[in-house]
């Protein structure tokens, strides 16, 4: 029943994109780049949220993982002068803001809202109080244009003429969605995640599994922090990720927990953005922006009212593993 | 019956002792199983069952003693160790992922592998052959969730013997299947016997202990209290070493004599939680001084039943009353100030609130009365002298009346949940599954109280799992089958056989 909706839902938005296209070219590609730009960190972070639910763990804490990330690549690659250090110092935070909620929610068996929370405060207190003026990046983030396929029309200019970090953001959701269905890593991962007593009484590490995969899916959200202050904004900016943490899990959960599902419902949510600033350039609307700001918001709240009671989460997300 | 004594034993537990804090679950505890042997391990809850398997399974690790595994002294590490080693076991409560298809479930943390990839077809092969040379029909590709409670089980023990167990450790395996069902896991293990495949087989259930062990261990305490075989004793010998004292297999009582109509239920219709038909449209009365069974396998709308007479689930009916008072559409707790008292089938869940402490457990239905609080603040003294009462008068072993009713054993929360029910003098008696999980000699004290409250004049509705409780217990008897009440008869009339074809959807005459 839901993949059928997906597939209608997917049918009336690319017939609408086409007509956009044949009547406004220009428009179009701006509008649909705009769009992937703004899913990139949301797709990353929905990522990071599937990785930690599907094993059973809440991480709340993505927002905060995500800026810590973009304040060290910022600073990392304005003070080395190398975007790929900077990058790696992002990933490399992400990866100790993960391995920190894992020590607390996995190893303590803390509240796993509670651990979550306190790396959202942790992370604005400190990137707040250390935060400089006056830094900048040595360059821009390079991009690819893919030979070949940047020629197809439409299709070409969106998704194969971009920054390093959305290739990797797209990347990142088809790998994973291989990882979790069809490897040893992903049944386990997802076995914790249901029924962790089972996945314990069949030879399976729960709490080494948890601990891992929380702390690796910190380096996706390293990535998406790193994307936003290096390829994004070229800049740090107190509270930048925006709340852009806690709407990718309303993204995991309206992708129902799977990389391709979120990725899709990521790109809705960037085409929603994409447009409605658009008509707001165009004047074609005359709303005030603090309204069109809101969008991300209300979309989060409306689709997530819709969405949630029918699908069912991991059945072990939230808690802690206590053998009997 | 397999000559297998003669044999090296596969596995010998030599003096185990596992102390918790506060208790010593085992003491000396030895056990020795021969290849193809089927060892009966017998006792109450708390004897200490569970305990000892779960050191063999590595789940634990012992005080004290050894674990002997094909002539080697092992230190098991944990289950994986355990499983390396021959050792499976099928859980009391499956140990299945509902989401996972019967394969995935099988194959998980021992997977069929092209380097990090899955090998799934292998995998389907694997079990679908597995399934098909031990008996144990499954549908591989299904999802668990969607299956039968007997297939799960088969699932489970699949899931051991794909790991090459030649020791099954079988935990209360019984305890949720029909009678058919029962007697057809009872010849799969003769077969796992017969292909070597040695089985520890724990059960509270003395009939089958004695249909298929072939030597029976008794514990009691932690401690093994005797060693015997089937041809050396019956089910009052066995009860009474598992107890310590002689038990009342049968339940003692006088013939009803019923009164008015207490429970009047006329078209009775009651959704699942997925909106799907449950009860089908039941009529029914239940009068003062008489037990009404409910036999049938479960899920077939007993649950829902019971929800809808209590209060707590929405149904639709002709007419549903108690002594005359319409119940449709109030509230559980106006209907349990009708007089009705419920015993709920989950009782971890639906019938306690763990953390609380026994005293507000025993006044959780009328904390609110005048008689335990004024003005909204509870009547401390009046409630903790009630308590003391009620745990005396039910023989609840607990330390205080202060302690939590999580700590407390199954058959010892069973008993608060009956005291409180019992406590009010109900009208009517609504008990589902009242004996689950619970061992023989507070079933036996929870089956006279129920007497005891019919005799008093009370209308008990029994709606049980257990056909040998239902037939003891009750005063007349009806199955439910996929959500109708498919025959009705006096108690006295009724035979197994007759009675298992109707729980699985036949009719007597078969």
């Amino acid at each position: 029943m839901r993949a059928r909706y997906a597939y209608v839902l997917t049918i009336i938005i690319s017939s609408f994109i086409l007509l956009a296209y044949v009547l406004d070219e220009t428009r179009t590609v701006s509008v649909l780049s705009f769009s992937l730009r703004y899913a990139v960190p949301l797709i990353l972070a929905a990522m990071v949220g599937i990785i930690c639910e599907r094993s059973g763990v809440i991480n709340i804490g993505i927002e905060g993982q995500m800026l810590m990330s973009a304040f060290a690549g910022f600073f990392g690659a304005a003070l080395t002068g190398n975007l790929i250090i900077g990058t790696m110092i992002g990933v490399g935070t992400g990866m100790i803001m993960g391995a920190f909620l894992a020590t607390g929610a996995v190893t303590w068996k803390m509240d796993q809202i509670i651990a979550g929370t306190i790396i959202n405060i942790l992370a604005t207190g400190l990137t707040s109080f250390f935060y400089a003026q006056g830094y900048v990046l040595p360059a821009i983030t390079p991009q690819l244009r893919v030979p070949g396929l940047a020629d197809i029309p439409l299709i070409g200019p969106v998704f194969f003429d971009n920054g390093l970090f959305t290739y990797a953001a797209i990347l990142a959701a088809f790998v994973l969605w291989i990882l979790l269905f069809k490897t040893i890593w992903g049944l386990r991962t997802r076995a914790v995640g249901e029924m962790p007593g089972s996945a314990d009484t069949s030879g399976v590490n729960v709490q080494r599994m948890r601990f891992l995969n929380v702390t690796f899916a910190g380096a996706l959200a390293g990535l998406a922090g790193a994307y936003l202050s290096i390829e994004a904004a070229s800049n740090f900016d107190r509270g930048m990720t925006a709340g852009r943490g806690f709407t990718a899990l309303a993204i995991m959960i309206f992708g129902a927990w799977n990389p391709i599902g979120a990725m899709a419902a990521a790109l809705f949510f960037g085409l929603a953005n994409g447009l409605a600033s658009q008509l707001q350039t165009d004047e074609v609307i005359d709303i005030p922006p603090q309204f069109i700001n809101m969008l991300p918001y209300v979309l989060t709240i409306v689709l997530l009212a819709i969405v949630s009671g029918r699908i069912k989460p991991p059945a072990a997300v939230g808690k802690p593993y206590e053998k009997e | 019956m397999s000559s297998a004594g003669s044999q090296v034993p596969i596995l010998q537990v030599r003096g185990i002792t596992k102390r918790f804090p506060g208790v010593i679950a085992n003491q000396d505890v030895s056990l020795t199983v021969a290849p193809g042997q089927i060892v009966g391990l017998l006792g109450e809850n708390g004897a200490g069952k569970s305990t000892l398997v779960k050191m063999i399974y590595g789940l634990y690790e012992p005080d004290e003693g050894e674990i002997i595994i094909k002539g080697s002294s092992v230190k098991l590490s944990g289950p994986r160790d355990a499983i390396r080693r021959g050792i499976g076991m099928v859980h009391q409560h499956f140990q299945l992922v509902p989401v996972f298809t019967v394969a995935e479930n099988v194959i998980l943390g021992d997977e069929p592998h092209r380097s990090v990839f899955i090998n799934m077809k292998k995998a389907t092969q694997e079990v679908a052959r597995l399934s098909e040379q031990f008996g144990l029909a499954v549908d591989v590709n299904a999802k668990v969730e969607g299956l039968a409670v007997g297939a799960k089980q088969r699932v489970e023990i699949l899931k051991a013997l794909y790991r090459r167990a030649d020791i099954l450790i079988m935990d209360e395996p019984t305890a949720v299947l029909t009678p058919q069902e029962t007697d057809e896991l009872l010849k799969v293990m003769r077969g796992f016997a017969d292909n070597g495949v040695s089985v520890i087989f724990i059960t509270h259930k003395l009939r089958e202990v004695l249909a298929v062990a072939d030597t029976i261990e008794v514990l009691r305490d932690g401690k093994v209290v005797g060693t015997t075989t089937p041809g050396k004793t019956d089910q009052a010998g066995l009860a009474q070493m598992m107890v310590g004292r002689s038990v009342l297999l049968t339940v003692n009582k006088k013939p009803a004599e019923p009164g008015a109509v207490v429970l009047d239920v006329q078209g009775l219709t009651v959704a699942t939680d997925l909106g799907l038909p449950a009860v089908r449209g039941v009529d029914f009365q239940v009068r003062a001084g008489e037990i009404l069974g409910i036999a049938g396998v479960e899920g077939n709308g007993q649950r829902e039943l019971v929800e809808a007479l209590t209060g707590l689930r929405h149904c639709t009916a002709a007419r549903m009353s108690v002594s005359g008072k319409s119940t449709l559409g109030q509230s559980p707790h106006a209907i349990h100030a009708m007089g009705v008292g419920h015993v709920p089938e989950d009782r971890e869940k639906d019938g306690l609130v763990g953390p609380y402490s026994i005293a507000d457990n025993l006044v959780l239905n009328r904390f609110d009365e005048p008689e335990f609080s004024s003005r909204g603040v509870r009547n401390r003294s009046a409630v903790n002298a009630l308590a003391t009462e009620l745990v005396s008068e039910y023989d609840v072993r607990t330390p205080s009346i202060a302690t939590t009713a999580e700590s407390l054993s199954g058959g010892n929360k069973q008993k608060v949940v009956i005291a409180r029910e019992l406590a009010s003098n109900p009208e009517l008696l609504i008990a589902s599954q009242p004996t689950r999980g619970v061992d023989v000699g507070s079933i036996e004290f929870i089956h006279s109280r129920i007497v005891a409250a019919r005799d008093r004049g009370a209308a008990v509705l029994l709606v049980s799992a257990e056909l040998d409780e239902v037939l003891g217990l009750a005063d007349r008897v009806s199955v439910m089958y996929d959500g109708r009440l498919v025959a009705e008869m006096a108690s006295a009339d009724v035979d197994r056989a007759s009675i298992g074809r109707l729980m699985a959807g036949g009719d007597v005459q078969q």
